[in-house]
């Protein structure tokens, strides 16, 4: 759930085009938006503090196999939240599972994995050394 | 899992007006056209009260289990309690339990008292109970088949301890009615 949480519904389409298509579907309830509050603790040990409220897109959905899925999103993209949950009941299934696994999530999380090292590298690249007395013993 | 309202906002405002409606005119009964269809046994202006007015906050007490006790977790994401005493809303199918194992609430809290949401066989105006009291100019007749016949003499007992008391809305198909508190109820 986290590589779809992350991943835009734009890629899940495409992704989802090389695979037999996805079962319909019954909406229980959303897509839906509304704020949660996010929680921090300073040092992770200190006392909880509200940080901040986030936007987050739900969506509970049901196959016609009885099947639910569940999907809860940072942002107010429906139709990414609706995917997602479908996505989800689908995984579920075994036969569909391995298909689903290999032709959308696979390369979903190894698009995900080269961003963050992208990312990770050009923080690298920037980064300075500070002489400290343990460095220079 | 059956979906619950089809339009959430809309669908919750018009069971609202509804049951204001019915609470104001007391044994006057209101028929609900934009209910959900809920898994048995309950009716369809049953899970539109529930889904209205149950929530997170309210503990609900209720003699239905199975697929339709699944079916409120998820759309009332109320918490179901054991015991009738704990409850803030209890919804009952079967035989009713004795009114005064409800919450009544306090001469100073009178608004804690429970609400009965008790889904019945049917219910037909202009014949059956004789109803009076606020609300009503004269006298309201209203008609629910299969009620037992302890339960005028269990309203009576109650009506002695007002404030206190328990609220009743009573459920059949897609109508609906309700006792408020304040209502006299005689046989007809």
């Amino acid at each position: 759930m986290g590589i779809l949480a992350r991943s835009s519904a734009a890629a899940m389409t495409e992704h989802l085009e090389a695979v037999p298509p996805l079962p319909s579907h019954t909406r229980l309830r959303g897509p839906e938006t509304g704020l949660v509050m996010l929680r921090g603790r300073a040092g992770g040990d200190g006392a909880a503090f509200n940080l901040s409220e986030a936007v987050v897109t739900r969506c509970s959905i049901t196959l016609s196999d009885g099947r639910m899925g569940h999907a809860y999103i940072l942002g107010r993209d429906d139709r990414k939240a609706e995917l997602a949950a479908v996505l989800d009941a689908a995984l579920q299934d075994p036969e569909r599972r391995p298909a689903l696994l290999s032709g959308v999530i696979a390369p979903l999380a190894a698009a995900q994995a080269a961003g963050a090292e992208a990312t990770a590298r050009k923080a690298a690249a920037t980064r300075v050394q500070f002489f400290t007395m343990a460095s220079m013993r | 899992m059956r979906p619950g309202f089809a339009d959430p906002v809309l669908d919750t405002q018009a069971s609202f007006r509804a049951i204001l409606e019915a609470m104001s005119r007391p044994g006057r009964i209101q028929r609900l056209e934009a209910a959900p269809t809920p898994p048995a046994p309950l009716a369809p202006a049953t899970a539109a009260a529930l889904l209205t007015l149950v929530d997170a906050e309210t503990p609900l007490f209720t003699d239905v289990g199975g697929e339709a006790a699944d079916w409120l977790r998820f759309h009332c994401g109320c918490p179901i309690v054991p015991q009738p005493g704990q409850a803030a809303f209890a919804l009952i199918v079967g035989a009713p339990p004795s009114l005064s194992a409800l919450p009544a609430g306090s001469d100073e809290d009178p608004q804690a008292g429970a609400t009965l949401i008790w889904q019945v066989a049917a219910l037909r105006g202009e014949a059956g109970w004789r109803l009076s009291g606020p609300g009503i100019e004269r006298e309201h007749r209203l008609e629910v088949r299969d009620a037992p016949a302890s339960f005028i003499g269990e309203w009576a007992e109650m009506g002695r301890a007002f404030p206190r008391g328990v609220d009743a809305i009573l459920c059949a198909g897609r109508d609906l009615a309700a006792l408020p508190r304040t209502l006299r109820i005689r046989e007809g």
